[in-house]
């Protein structure tokens, strides 16, 4: 036997404080009426820090400093300008990768090797990318002179924390808005190191304003008549109550919502590969993903094959310490969260699906759940309709391309949908017919500042990343 | 072995004898995704192996080697330094294993079997007109037989490439089966020279077909092209091997050779070993590295590790 030695993270390389203040046009500063809660570590639910609440007193000071701020500086300012600061954000993060990497496992339960490899390289590029932006807006599309909204209120949720927060806020920055940001109430730790990331850049006070607090922040924030624009990423349910709450304002509104995606997998497909796209279709991020390949649809003619390979692919996860460097599957965000995904899988084997899940030995502290998979689900099953949002993977067979469109399509969500097959016409054909905002082909869940990301029907509107990003946050 | 892998066994044995058959079973294969085959790679290159696992790593390494020289200037003297170090790879600590074999040209095989005898190191010799493998087929099996009789109890044979690109399958199938004959007790390695079959639909089904006319290994180059073992190639031919004893029962080794040149890289390879066929193969029975250069860095993390300190070059020989 091979047994890898504990291969962890040191947890040295960043200094958390004991508590945080609220970054409020250039400075951390208390809340008005006091309130705090804790963020926690959810694989050992160790408190790592207290964070302030912020009321609407203090979202208002926010507002108005965010406000202050895009008439007398950021609004004014040349393009060329803007971009040398997005630039230098963009490089401070990278400077300061190891240090984010290892606040954003820790926070969010996340395993370093996908903070490190993926969530904070990802934000980098996405502030490089739109800092090229910044002085060549006129070319995007947009007419000649585009112009930007105002001030932009952003919540965020707490699966990917920091890469969400630059999904937000470099473009609205790149356009010429202001924002006041509300990451999740519990992974709020990046945001406020990237509120220090600020400061450390000289970003002029007031343009990213960041306020800590749960729903009630987060109303207080959309609901504010000094807001111009509002961007949620979150659940469809919430996603339905703001834009209720946005209906008749002058508020521009984007939206990315729940999903329940599609990977499918016909006979052709090259089946090593497939296995790799399912298992990171879904066990990525502990399936914390809203785009994640939640719905396997398999050819029935080779169903067996694909669920085998799978099966003996699983058994290789390494579910344990998000901060060592050979685990694949971290903790579950929050006590929340995980009695929610325990639901939905219990009803998945009351219904009469098949659960199976590889042995696998959890740790005894924390929140955590072995990856799952759910055989014999049919479309009628909880488990094929309810976003899970849990490395939980329900498995429905087809026996026709026009079939799996059908069964692909047959959700009320529609971010994401995967196709695995060596047939080029059959990508094309497929892509075509999938209700998904992104479709991919012999991959999965693969990103790129320059492509956008968003959803069809209940899983949002609006576009963020690439080019049609910059429309969210331009007056067009 | 069960019944129905004995008689997918069978089945399988059958597809030799007609051209069509092979054709149609080998194209039947999955294909391989480039991209997704070289991510996954990529990814299990990212695996942190630190301290005991590392220790451990490396003295497996150091038995998987098969320590290599195949050139035009190889004399007796040379051959034989390299196998006394095959024999004690680090003079200085005894505990340190010997390596998995000596890989010579036929005509070096009786200048190493005089050193290795009884040793329990086994004694290579690549033949059938390495590297080209451009000869008519009495004369490799010629030097197939010449090499076992000189006392070599490996073979380490070149596919015909020219037929295999050609997709005359059943002629690079025949060869395989005559070689093997030629053996005898000899284990034969297949080189399927995977930088000249360049696509990774190829290096599967010539991984296939080898295994399909009997082949005990199956290695990956001759390093003397310019592609050598990369870690995806390596990753399809141990998905092959899995597959292939899911379908028949009969397990079958894998040695990327050329081109790994130190610790680091092969640990990479046990790591993409141990996370794709499992422990069955983590054995020198099962995985080799045709290398030169490596052992010296092996010995020399080997010797950090026990010490803590980095001894010089000079303190490992150069044989």
């Amino acid at each position: 036997m091979f047994e890898y030695a504990p291969a962890p993270e040191s947890r040295s390389v960043v200094d958390i404080k004991p508590s945080y203040g609220l970054f409020v046009d250039g400075k951390f500063v208390d809340p008005t009426d006091g309130g705090s809660f804790k963020s926690i570590n959810p694989a050992s639910e160790e408190v790592l820090a207290e964070i302030a609440e912020a009321g609407s007193q203090d979202v208002d000071r926010a507002v108005r400093a965010a406000r202050e701020a895009y008439e007398k500086v950021w609004g004014p300012m040349p393009g060329r300008d803007r971009a040398k600061y997005l630039f230098r954000i963009a490089r401070i993060i990278q400077e300061r990768s190891r240090e984010l990497a290892v606040l954003e496992s820790l926070d969010n339960g996340k395993p370093i090797k996908e903070s490190r490899d993926v969530d904070v390289p990802l934000v980098a590029a996405h502030f490089f990318y739109y800092a090229g932006w910044a002085d060549k807006l006129e070319h995007a599309g947009f007419g000649a002179n585009p112009r930007p909204l105002g001030v932009a209120a952003q919540v965020i949720p707490w699966n990917f924390p920091l890469l969400m927060l630059a999904w937000k806020i470099a473009p609205a920055l790149a356009a010429g808005n202001t924002v006041v940001l509300k990451p999740a109430e519990t992974t709020p730790l990046t945001a406020l190191l990237f509120a220090e990331i600020c400061q450390q850049a000289d970003l002029p006070a007031g343009v990213v304003n960041i306020v800590t607090g749960a729903g009630e922040t987060g109303r207080a924030l959309v609901e504010h008549p000094g807001v111009d624009k509002v961007a949620f990423t979150g659940s469809t349910e919430v996603g339905k109550a703001i834009a209720r709450a946005v209906a008749g304002t002058r508020k521009k509104l984007t939206l990315e919502l729940g999903g329940k995606a599609a990977n499918i997998v016909f006979d052709d497909a090259p089946v090593d590969q497939a296995v790799e796209g399912i298992v990171n279709g879904i066990f990525f991020n502990q399936g914390h993903v809203c785009c994640a390949g939640s719905r396997l649809l398999v050819q029935e003619s080779v169903a067996d094959r694909v669920l085998e390979s799978l099966k003996r692919r699983m058994a290789q996860l390494r579910v344990g310490d998000p901060l060592d460097k050979n685990t694949d599957i971290g903790a579950i965000n929050s006590a929340a969260q995980l009695a929610r995904i325990r639901e939905l899988s219990d009803a998945g084997a009351a219904e009469g699906a098949e659960r199976w899940s590889p042995p696998c030995e959890l740790p005894d502290r924390g929140f955590w759940f072995a990856p799952t998979i759910f055989t014999g689900v049919t479309q009628a099953h909880r488990i094929a309709r309810e976003e899970i949002f849990g490395p939980v993977l329900s498995v429905l067979t087809f026996r026709t391309p026009a079939e799996a469109v059908e069964k692909a399509n047959n959700t009320p969500y529609g971010l994401s949908a995967g196709i695995w097959t060596d047939k080029g016409s059959r990508i094309l054909w497929m892509a075509d017919r999938l209700r998904a905002g992104v479709v991919w082909a012999n991959t999965f869940n693969k990103f790129d500042p320059t492509s956008p990301f968003g959803g069809y029907k209940e899983s949002g509107y609006g576009r963020e990343g690439g080019r049609h990003g910059l429309e969210a946050y331009l007056n067009v | 072995m069960t019944a129905t892998a004995t008689s997918a066994r069978s089945e399988l044995s059958e597809l030799g004898r007609s051209e069509t058959a092979l054709r149609t079973f080998l194209h039947g294969l999955p294909g391989v995704d480039q991209v997704g085959a070289e991510q996954r790679a990529a990814q299990l290159g990212t695996r942190s192996i630190k301290t005991t696992a590392k220790a451990e790593a490396i003295d497996l390494a150091i038995r998987m080697v098969d320590l290599t020289t195949l050139e035009g200037a190889d004399t007796p003297g040379k051959v034989r330094a390299l196998a006394a170090k095959a024999l004690r790879p680090d003079p200085a600590d005894p505990s340190c294993p010997h390596v998995g074999a000596v890989c010579v040209y036929p005509a070096m095989v009786p200048y190493v079997a005089e050193v290795l005898r009884g040793s329990g190191v086994h004694l290579a010799s690549v033949a059938t007109a390495f590297p080209s493998g451009q000869a008519p087929l009495e004369i490799k099996l010629a030097d197939t037989r010449a090499a076992v009789e000189a006392g070599a109890d490996e073979i380490d044979m070149v596919i015909n490439r020219g037929a295999f690109l050609a997709g005359r399958y059943k002629e690079v199938y025949d060869e395989i089966v005559a070689t093997k004959e030629a053996c005898g007790d000899a284990h034969l390695k297949v080189i399927l020279e995977t930088g000249e079959l360049a696509t990774y639909d190829n290096v599967r089904r010539a991984s296939w077909l080898a295994m399909l006319a009997g082949g005990d290994f199956i290695k990956t180059s001759t390093g003397k092209v310019p592609v050598a073992a990369t870690p995806p190639v390596t990753l399809v031919m141990l998905e092959a091997v899995r597959d292939f004893r899911a379908a028949t029962g009969r397990q079958v080794g894998v040695k990327p050779a050329g081109g790994i040149k130190t610790t680091k890289d092969a640990i990479k390879y046990l790591v993409m070993v141990n996370e794709t066929v499992g422990p069955d193969w983590l054995d020198p029975d099962w995985f080799r590295f045709g290398a030169s250069s490596l052992l010296n860095d092996l010995l020399m993390q080997r010797t950090k590790l026990t010490t803590g300190v980095y001894a010089g070059p000079d303190y490992f020989t150069l044989d």
